[in-house]
């Protein structure tokens, strides 16, 4: 590998070719501060426009200052990263930047997880010596993402997610010169861009400009309602991430203490969104193996590969960008939706109520969630299956807010009969863990023989494509295709419309890592690659310490079929668990 | 079949066109049929012939009579008097100013005597619609020359023997970076022509491509040819129409004539050039930013390294030049590297095409060796300050350059020279400013532009710039303090020194420049809240002198504010907090007794 020396600092160090100034410095303990510089080693992921000019360092010999993001370090080179010239440089850069941005950090969502605000602070600027005109724009809520644009520092994360990750385009630089600011094309709202509200924006964004909708306010009016029950669901991904927000190491599993401070907070009834990740492996899986079966005797109108559903900002994804192909995935509703229907029916008869007076709200690791729950296909007589969901940042701020003792709370378990689960349930919050989930079952169910190895490593990782051949006792190969992000998916979705894909079945999550890396996740400001293997490995131990790992073997689907559904796929099934996909892709444009 | 002996040539710049030089065309033409003259004078469209003060010009061939500010009434006179009686038409000679003779020949105008025109050498000599007309001045003969006679290698070297400079503004030298285009391997590259001309005033490269647009595909060829490109693209503001028509039909003259596309000359070359419209951005003169506008992305510049020589348009390497650098290439290699170095001084070679403007007598478009003083431009070829009022100041490199003083009335112009001065070559506007001139006003007219262009991918740009407008404005204001000007001049450091792109690194120059130079007037202008050119409204303040005014309710009737109290015979008073300082009652008022302070 070649080399390259150079001085930082009166220090010499010698780095890799190739390596930024940046990176140089951090390699050797000197942090030189950033604002629009994002990246998230391991995946691939980095933005570095050099726009904001915040690391601006000084090299000899140079006229200007140079962004130690984009400028590479090359040999002899020598670096100055705190002189005065930069730090008054610096300075006067971080408080042009606070110049055009409202102070209002009292009351913005961001305050205490903003890197614009930390970066004053560390900058120690007490006062913003200029004054004038700020740019201002309408505030935009859409069902799951707020766009506070006036936040906007252009640092241009979002749309490095939004455009290269996720090639979903709904977000980009707009205007020049002052107004320039990133949003929808022709300022539109986001509503009616291409946004599948997959979030990864919000994750990015350094300041208040891309929050999720905040819905605490709606749970607590709900709690505080004596007239209401209200019960909860809580997603696989969340009990590996929610603990992060009180200071434990991430990854590590709060499953107990968090069903416990739901009870707290006085939900009436905590479940588990798990159970109905089972219910979908049952009804996907039922599909799956349907297709499959259809295929191998010859009928010419069966569609592979399936395509998994779970994901809300993948459906959105599909629905705008390949209308051509909405019946290629399943019709299973998301687990999220399949909860929601089975609370407000089966579970709502059980206990005597009616629908309209049990309250469902969903604790999630995404923001695309927020908008499913609104979808008019989900509810019935306007009353929707599940009426609120919380991401995960917004339970962690509601059990602080009710002052609830977190990491000393002693272990809860779910109530039953819906917060009963299989392994293969809680492995659904990780890239590549619905489709093993469904391969446990389907391939019981195929071969009629009890599976030897539960653990299907091959499926797992997080490269952004994944395949494998999962061989049905000698019956059949099954050929499995698993993407992450959106530009991933995009890949494998062009071979199916191109009729060159070779799987039977591919499982998409929108986001990288999958919910585990959702939008509503805690805030890792980029370089969650290591928390994202860790939250993952807190779900596969999860699975391993289950005593049932296999959906179909969870006695309460099992008997959630017997007193109420009928089969899998059946009629009854079809009515409450399944959907159908709409055509997105010319949604209505009005430019003002 | 025409056998002409005499030619008429009618100015067809975009500027004579606005003033009705298609009129004067057609009257001309058929005037000239009407007589049975069609076989034997010849009516054409030229190019810019640079003396735009006095446009429209129609220039009468053979004799060389040079007519100004004709009309298209002009046009019967023209041919019943001078093309057919052989006397000129006196009144529409150009009188000089001051021994208010009149001229007919260019050549002995103090305008033209001391311009060498080498970029624009075909403007207004040939019709750019015809390609015949450009290869009886040796055009293409220098491709000719190249791909018969030079290796690439060759090419790149008299290119850097003549020791050409980028006429962009930031003075690289063009064979260097031919060299490096070359050198970088790749089996695609490209050569790109930046027309993105932008300066507020500027008109060099359109009058470049109006009149003599085949130079610029010749060049290009030549350019390609060096380098290994084999595509070639023009990237022009779509606010450029007559020069993009120009062009396109040069294109079509030029595949016609197998002087493009396939095989060029039997030698094997292949070369094809495509027209990319610009919308007008300023910053899409920023070769960066150019090409991603070109690849359909914002038009935004990235940081360079890397430069486009090495990973420019879709990646590939890219030589990009500007309209008149590549003007100057077809007759370095006809006329030699050695001829070239010849004209202008040591450092910068050659001539620079500047648009003259502002208070000077004659605006226009010259072409000057490099090495001639400001004072040379400004009193012998622009004629003096108007009005006989006394010259301030002259700014030069349009939003990215300075203003100049007095002290440097004798500085040679060349990249160096005025790089030292605190102000740059940049494209070639020069503006020149008489006592009038508020320097604050001046920086504020700038700052505004470039707050406008500015892309607003880097903060210091994007917010600072918008910052130093406001602290100029607060100033014109009177609401500046002595502290607004030392947060002035510590932002506009640091908006130069932190800025992604050249427009930001250079932004702050009108400001810094007039700052050095004219610190008395913000001095003035902060502490004593004066602006002693009387540009800035709100420090000034309209008075009636009672002992000059008789009375008459003039200026009380004018006043659209009724801010003038007064009756007949008794001397009137300013009301001022009403006066919107409009001027109307100044010009109203007979009796000079209106007066600002």
């Amino acid at each position: 590998m070649e080399t390259i020396k150079l001085i930082i600092d009166n220090k010499e160090i010698e780095v890799a070719k190739g390596t930024t100034v940046l990176k140089a410095a951090r390699e050797y303990g000197i942090e030189i501060p950033t604002l629009c510089y994002f990246s998230i080693d391991g995946m691939n992921i980095e933005n570095k426009p050099g726009g904001c000019r915040v690391c601006v360092v000084e090299i000899e010999g140079r006229r200007n200052l140079a962004p130690a993001c984009a400028t590479d370090c090359e040999h002899g080179m020598i670096i100055h990263t705190h002189s005065m010239r930069v730090i008054n440089a610096r300075r006067t850069v971080v408080e042009l930047i606070l110049s055009d941005h409202p102070a209002d950090c009292l009351v913005c969502q961001k305050a205490g997880n903003c890197e614009l605000q930390d970066l004053a602070q560390r900058l120690g600027i007490r006062e913003i010596p200029f004054k004038g005109e700020h740019s201002t724009y309408r505030k935009d809520t859409s069902p799951s993402i707020v766009r506070d644009v006036d936040k906007c520092v252009m640092c241009r994360r979002c749309e490095m997610m939004c455009n290269e990750v996720q090639t979903v385009g709904a977000l980009s630089a707009i205007n020049r010169g002052f107004p320039s600011v990133v949003a929808p094309a022709f300022e539109m709202d986001l509503e009616k861009s291409p946004c599948t509200y997959c979030g990864q924006c919000v994750t990015a964004c350094p300041t208040g400009a891309l929050t999720e909708v905040d819905h605490t306010g709606k749970v607590i009016r709900a709690l505080s309602d004596p007239t209401k029950t209200v019960i909860v669901q809580t997603a696989p991904a969340v009990r590996v991430a929610l603990g992060e927000e009180f200071g434990t190491e991430p990854g590590a599993r709060v499953t107990g203490q968090m069903v416990a401070a739901l009870r707290r907070l006085g939900f009436n009834a905590v479940f588990d969104t798990d159970f109905a990740a089972d219910l979908t492996i049952m009804e996907e899986g039922t599909e799956l193996l349907g297709r499959i079966n259809g295929f191998l005797n010859g009928d010419k109108s069966v569609k592979l590969p399936i395509l998994t559903s779970c994901c809300p900002g993948w459906v959105n994804f599909f629905e705008t960008n390949f209308p051509d192909l909405l019946d290629v995935p399943s019709t299973a509703k998301s687990p999220q939706q399949m909860f929601g229907a089975v609370a407000k029916t089966y579970y709502a008869d059980k206990i005597g109520l009616k629908r309209e007076d049990l309250v469902m709200v969903s604790i999630m690791p995404c923001l695309a969630k927020k908008y499913e729950c609104q979808r008019d296909e989900f509810e019935v007589n306007g009353n929707p299956d599940v009426d609120i969901v919380l991401s995960t940042r917004e339970l962690a701020a509601l059990i602080k807010q009710a002052n609830i003792d977190f990491k000393n709370l002693v272990g809860e378990d779910f109530d039953t009969p819906l917060g009963e689960s299989t392994g293969a349930a809680v492995i659904f919050g990780v890239t590549g863990g619905v489709i093993e989930a469904a391969t446990r079952t389907a391939y019981e169910v195929f071969t009629g023989t009890t599976l030897k190895k539960v653990d299907f490593e091959e499926l797992r990782g997080m490269e952004g494509v994944r395949s494998a051949a999962i061989d049905f006792d000698g019956k059949l190969m099954v050929k499995i295709g698993v993407a992450h992000g959106l530009s991933n998916a995009r890949k494998l979705l062009e071979d199916v419309r191109a009729g060159k894909s070779q799987f039977h079945a591919i499982e998409v999550m929108a986001c990288p890592g999958g919910c585990i890396g959702g939008g509503g996740q805690p805030y890792s400001h980029g370089n969650n690659f290591e928390i994202l293997k860790r939250r993952s490995a807190g779900l596969y131990a999860e699975d391993a310490d289950k005593k049932l790992r296999k959906s179909h073997e969870n006695p309460y689907i099992k008997k959630l079929y017997e007193e109420f559904l009928g089969e899998p796929g059946g009629h009854k099934a079809h009515e409450l668990l399944h959907t159908h996909y709409f055509d997105k892709s010319k949604k209505e444009i009005e430019l003002d | 079949m025409a056998n002409y002996k005499m030619h008429l040539l009618v100015c067809g710049g975009t500027g004579c066109k606005a003033s009705q030089a298609d009129e004067i065309l057609t009257n001309l033409r058929q005037i000239v049929e009407d007589k049975g003259l069609e076989n034997e004078v010849q009516v054409i469209f030229t190019g810019c012939f640079g003396f735009c003060e006095k446009g429209p010009i129609v220039k009468v061939l053979p004799d060389n009579t040079f007519y100004t500010q004709v009309t298209p009434e002009d046009a019967r006179e023209i041919v019943e008097e001078h093309i057919i009686k052989g006397r000129k038409v006196h009144r529409l000679l150009y009188e000089d100013p001051t021994t208010k003779e009149h001229i007919s020949d260019s050549k002995h105008m103090g305008f033209y005597m001391k311009q060498i025109r080498v970029a624009l050498r075909n403007c207004g000599f040939i019709d750019p619609e015809n390609i015949d007309e450009y290869i009886a001045r040796d055009g293409y003969g220098a491709l000719g020359k190249c791909l018969t006679e030079l290796d690439p290698l060759k090419t790149i070297d008299i290119i850097k023997q003549s020791g050409l400079r980028g006429r962009g503004g930031g003075g690289f030298p063009t064979g260097l970076k031919w060299e490096i285009t070359h050198k970088v391997p790749g089996e695609q590259k490209y050569v790109v022509c930046n027309a993105d001309e932008g300066d507020p005033g500027a008109f060099m490269d359109r009058s470049i491509l109006e009149g003599d647009p085949h130079t610029i595909i010749e060049a290009m060829a030549i350019c390609g040819y060096a380098i290994g490109a084999n595509k070639g693209l023009v990237y022009i503001r779509a606010e450029y129409p007559l020069a993009i028509e120009r062009l396109k039909i040069a294109l079509d003259q030029a595949r016609d004539y197998g002087l493009l596309g396939k095989d060029i000359l039997g030698t094997g070359f292949d070369f094809e050039i495509e027209i990319r419209y610009g919308a007008g951005a300023f910053v899409c003169g920023e070769e960066t930013a150019l090409i991603h506008s070109m690849e359909g992305m914002r038009g935004e510049p990235t940081f360079k390294p890397p430069f486009p020589s090495v990973s420019g348009y879709l990646g590939k390497p890219t030589c990009v030049n500007n309209v008149e650098t590549f003007a100057n290439i077809p007759v370095i290699i006809n006329q030699g590297a050695e001829w070239f170095t010849t004209i202008g001084t040591e450092k910068s070679r050659g001539t620079k095409v500047f648009a003259l403007a502002g208070q000077i007598n004659n605006v226009g478009l010259i072409e000057v060796p490099m090495g001639i003083t400001l004072r040379e431009v400004i009193y012998e070829i622009g004629g003096g300050i108007k009005d006989g009022k006394k010259f301030k100041a002259v700014q030069t490199g349009g939003p990215s350059g300075g203003c100049l003083t007095e002290k440097h009335l004798d500085t040679p112009i060349d990249f160096d020279n005025l790089l030292a001065a605190g102000s740059m070559m940049g494209s070639g506007g020069m503006i020149v400013m008489d006592e009038d001139s508020c320097m604050i006003a001046v920086s504020k007219f700038y700052l505004e532009f470039t707050v406008e262009e500015s892309c607003g991918k880097c903060s210091p740009c994007r917010i600072g710039n918008k910052r130093l407008y406001e602290m100029l404005d607060e100033i014109s204001q009177g609401k500046g303090t002595m502290e607004t000007l030392d947060k002035l001049r510590n932002l506009s450091k640091v908006i130069k020194d932190t800025s992604l792109c050249g427009l930001g690194q250079t932004s702050p120059n009108p400001v810094l420049s007039t700052i050095e130079n004219f610190w008395d007037e913000y001095v003035e202008h902060v502490m004593e809240k004066k602006c002693c050119a009387g540009q800035c409204k709100d420090l000034m303040q309209y008075f009636i002198i009672e002992e000059k005014c008789v009375g008459c309710t003039a200026c009380v009737r004018v006043c659209p504010v009724n801010a003038i109290a007064g009756e007949k015979k008794i001397p009137h008073t300013i009301k001022q907090d009403l006066c919107i300082k409009c001027g109307a009652c100044v010009e109203k008022c007979k009796f000079n007794a209106i007066i600002t302070k």
